[in-house]
């Protein structure tokens, strides 16, 4: 019976799982959903401008003391405390939320798969040093250090190597993106942990398989071997995993933002527009409430996607 | 042969079907056999035949859903079990008709000490106190020859040795004295000089006890010196029956003898090839018309291709469902016997 | 078994210390001064807050007596509120936090294995679908979204419960709930696919073939083996809980402390930061041990040596 999983490698496992995908009803919503809300944050924020000129950072200076407003055909979701229009605010935090979550699981991923791979492939001592170190720095409560790192090295105290690359990509010397790319490397060094722990784990059970020996007899390098024949075949469950850490780095990046830690104004992801809608909960309820439901949504999406992955790929934990 | 005790046993063209993503699948479809008292049935065939599925269904063991037994008369010593209701199927089991499977090391409960997974069959069906299910359990271990019983009864499944899991598997199935035995594979997962020992430790506690036995494996050479009656099983059809010897000396039918021809045997010339019946067991969700094994037989003819074989009666207790039976069965008198 | 224990105790304390010097670290790599504000402090008031608090020596001195002040769990006046000790501060605020953490997994762990465990044996029924879309939502809000929500819910439109105070019972539901959400989803999960696995395995046929019912089959042969995932998810989940009592205390306004480092932080308050950060790592590895040492007791594979 083993034998028959083997033979069914390359493509013809990518289209099975595909196909699989495809039939689980949840995980079809999710994609479309998440589709649904990666297109609208990256075009929304145009067209709306196009159509109502509104932006998230616009303020309208009408000498209103009050500027908050409930939904109305004008504002479908309101204004904020300031008086910017909230849907506009809310596609540009899940601009940005939505980007911080895809690239710092990226860096999770870069990170805790070469470091996995490495360890896995190595073997013997350097691999036992190489997941003691994970093992010591697992049991260190990260999510404090990664608040006294923001906190400290935040705002006008971001280093220079930081801004420097923010400024490669568009940053312009804004420092409120150069606190975005700190908290892409703040949040990827969060989850690279455990993405190294499994890709250890597959390249453990698969480097002794044959291909690996016929790789070896002809002569390719490590490096080689490692990246371009153990990696791809370990990719299952590195793919379910990093579809399951968006969501989780996600969550961290708005915990932090709601703390006043992640992404500074004028910029806002969701959580940080959740912390503001608290403020008048009482009053003006749909300040939390619309942000809050869109980034609950896709995180469904995003939930619903993995759980999909998880069960395309390996189908022994299907439900039968 | 054997001792007309009267039929423990009888199974009557049984059907068990799973529904599953591919479409439904046929396990087990039309089987026939009748196991007398005392005597021990030998149950052979590829994996994917079907064998463990019959025996799954006398106990009614297959989950209900993907799997329903759609068809078929069941007759344990004169009790109608697809008739009785699953309280009373629970009396049955591990009381009159036991079953030891194929991996000891998954078949018991890792977490539980085996003291526990024995006594729990004869609190429950002999109605024994904590000390007296003791004492018995630990009379079972000395009697299945596990060596320094009394400490070892305390132990957890992974501090025993396969062979070691695989007896204290058949002392928990004989705990309460079944009339039936019905041993899945119990070999397989083995080392041969342990599968040897283990059959013989069937062989003897079956006399001891007068159990019948029911042995399902996929080796010939395990059947052979332990069975009076021989059922060959291919894609959930008998393919052949008959006693032991006759079914080993003139086979009826080419996969019996395919399957003979592929038991190695020390004698022949050195250097020989090793046999092996070309292709593999088919897909039992899409089966071809005709004979399922037409398409790996060496005589297969257009008929076997097109048309189902007829079960042929070769004599009294000797029938193969093949085309071409009669010619096959002389074919094997004519070679004076396979071995 | 014990000498297991034994070394893990050991490694604690040298894992703490290393944490607090991360941490002491990151805090004097960074730029600026507790004492830095808006104004510029004229020069001789910076001289002596320095002189006061030892900052004029050099940082190795410093880090050496700060060290060997933490060894004896001594880490000094919260620079904040002057004249109260660190360990006054975390053990005034501490029965908060952990009350309602505790309380919050007791409850996750109390519905979701129950939830988990019937969606198991129910499988693909009403019940099975409904308690793991209701997960799913778990998972995806927030818990600084569902508090408010509740708040607004049953405390400012029901009135049932009291919006954010301390005292009481009824002042405890709307945070533990909030708190324990997540939670109850991610074990609820895990407990049904522990549970599917465990019903699909060779030992349970076993336990059918032997004769016995389904509900000894359940709780004598299938739970304990079915539980595991959730005892392995105990430990990162504690360290995780953290991070949630730290929104939870802010959003119901609770003096616990993690309110009270987040403050702390803010205000670079050093020693309490350290204090805090020291206490936690400590907190966050004893449970990880006690974890480690049920998964041992509940399966009997597993032999630490």
């Amino acid at each position: 019976m083993a034998e028959n999983v083997e033979i069914i490698k390359g493509t013809s496992l990518g289209r099975d799982a595909w196909n699989r995908l495809l039939k689980n009803k949840l995980a079809v919503f999710g994609m479309i959903v998440l589709g649904i809300m990666v297109i609208a944050v990256i075009i929304g924020p145009s067209i709306l401008y196009a159509i109502t000129g509104f932006t998230a950072e616009a303020i309208p200076a009408d000498g209103n003391l009050i500027s908050s407003f409930p939904p109305t055909w004008q504002h479908p979701m309101g204004t904020d405390e300031a008086g910017r229009d909230l849907l506009a605010r809310v596609l540009q935090g899940g601009r940005i939320s939505l980007m911080v979550g895809i690239i710092s699981t990226i860096v999770s991923l870069i990170v805790g798969v070469s470091y996995g791979a490495i360890a896995g492939y190595l073997g013997g001592r350097i691999d036992n040093l190489m997941m003691r170190i994970v093992d010591i720095i697992y049991a260190i409560p990260y999510i404090l250090i990664v608040i006294v790192l923001l906190s400290f090295f935040g705002g006008p105290n971001t280093p220079k190597w930081i801004t420097a690359m923010s400024d490669l990509f568009g940053g312009a010397g804004n420092a409120g993106v150069s606190q975005i790319f700190l908290l892409f490397f703040a949040l990827g060094l969060v989850s690279w942990l455990t993405m190294a722990r499994v890709v250890r784990g597959q390249i453990l059970s698969l480097k002794n398989q044959e291909f690996v020996m016929a790789a070896k007899a002809t002569g390719v390098s490590t490096p080689s071997i490692i990246f371009r024949h153990l990696v791809p075949n370990a990719l299952g469950p590195v793919i379910v995993y990093a579809t399951l850490t968006v969501p989780s780095v996600m969550l961290t990046e708005a915990f932090l933002s709601f703390l006043g830690l992640g992404v500074q104004a004028p910029y806002a992801s969701w959580g940080s527009l959740c912390a503001d809608g608290i403020k008048n909960i009482a009053i003006f309820p749909w300040q939390l409430i619309f942000p809050g439901v869109t980034m609950a949504l896709t995180l469904f999406s995003l939930n619903f996607l993995g759980d999909g992955l998880r069960d395309a790929l390996d189908p022994q934990t299907r439900k039968f | 042969m054997s001792d007309h005790n009267g039929i423990i046993l009888s199974v009557n063209d049984l059907k068990t079907y799973f529904q599953t993503e591919d479409g439904v699948v046929k396990a087990v479809d039309g089987i026939t056999f009748t196991l007398e008292k005392g005597e021990t049935l030998g149950i052979v065939g590829e994996s994917g035949s079907g064998k463990s599925v019959t025996n799954l269904s006398v106990m009614r063991l297959i989950p209900e859903p993907p799997g329903k037994i759609v068809n078929g008369d069941i007759i344990f010593n004169g009790i109608d079990v697809r008739a009785l209701s699953i309280e009373e199927v629970r009396k049955i089991r591990g009381k009159r008709i036991a079953m030891i499977f194929q991996d000891p090391m998954t078949s018991l409960n890792p977490f539980l000490k085996i003291s526990t997974q024995l006594m729990e069959v004869t609190r429950l069906h002999l109605g024994h106190s904590k000390q007296q299910a003791r004492a018995h359990a630990l009379k079972m271990l000395k009697m299945v020859g596990i060596p320094d019983a009394e400490s070892r009864l305390n132990n957890y499944p992974h501090e025993f040795s396969g062979g070691m899991r695989q007896r204290v598997m058949i002392a928990m199935a004989l705990s309460c004295d079944p009339e039936l035995l019905i041993a899945d594979e119990p070999t397989t997962a083995l080392d041969v000089t342990i599968q040897a020992q283990i059959l013989e430790l069937i062989k003897d506690l079956k006399e001891r006890m007068g159990t019948s036995v029911i042995l399902i494996t996929h080796d010939l050479g395990v059947v052979a010196g332990m069975t009076e009656k021989i059922i060959v099983m291919y894609a959930g059809k008998v393919f052949e029956q008959a006693p032991t010897k006759e079914l080993f000396s003139t086979p009826a039918n080419p996969y019996t003898k395919g399957l003979l021809k592929s038991v190695p045997d020390p004698a022949h010339e050195q250097g020989a090839e090793l046999y092996q019946i070309p292709g593999l067991p088919p897909d039992v969700a899409h089966l071809p018309p005709g004979c399922p094994f037409a398409e790996r037989c060496d005589r297969a003819q257009d008929i076997c291709r097109v048309e189902y074989p007829p079960f042929v009666q070769i004599n009294e207790n000797h029938h193969s469902l093949c085309h071409f039976a009669r010619e096959v069965y002389a074919e094997s008198i004519r070679e004076g016997g396979v071995k | 078994m014990i000498p297991f224990i034994l070394r893990r105790l050991l490694i604690i304390i040298p894992m703490a210390l290393l944490v607090v010097t991360l941490t002491w670290g990151l805090i004097r790599v960074a730029p600026g001064n507790f004492y830095t504000s808006e104004k510029r402090l004229p020069p001789a008031v910076e001289e002596n807050i320095r002189k006061k608090y030892g900052l004029d020596k050099e940082w190795y001195e410093q880090y050496g007596l700060m060290m060997l002040n933490v060894v004896r769990f001594d880490f000094g006046d919260s620079l904040k509120y002057s004249g109260q000790s660190v360990n006054e501060i975390i053990k005034r605020h501490l029965p908060y936090s952990a009350t309602i953490g505790l309380l919050a997994y007791l409850l996750a762990l109390v519905l979701g294995l129950t939830a988990g465990i019937v969606a198991a044996l129910k499988q693909n029924s009403a019940f099975d679908y409904g308690s793991m879309a209701l997960a799913m939502l778990g998972l995806s809000v927030p818990n600084f979204v569902l508090g408010p929500i509740l708040v607004l819910v049953f405390s400012l439109g029901l009135f049932l419960f009291p919006p954010a105070r301390w005292g009481g019972i009824s002042s405890l539901v709307l945070p533990v709930i909030t708190l324990a959400a997540i939670y109850t989803a991610y074990i609820a999960r895990l407990t049904r696919a522990g549970m599917l696995e465990v019903m699909r395995s060779d030992y349970i046929r076993t336990a059918r073939a032997k004769g016995l019912d389904e509900k000894t089959v359940l709780l004598r042969h299938a739970l304990r083996g079915g539980i595991i995932p959730v005892v392995s998810f105990t430990g990162p989940a504690l360290a995780a809980l953290l991070a949630g009592t730290v929104v939870v205390e802010r959003v119901f306004s609770i003096p616990g402390l993690g309110n009270i480092f987040i403050q702390a932080v803010q205000n670079r308050d050093e020693p309490l930061i350290l204090g805090i950060v020291a206490f936690l790592s400590i907190l966050v590895m004893v449970f990880n041990l006690l974890v480690d040492i049920s998964y041992g007791i509940l399966d009997p594979r597993i032999r630490y040596e």
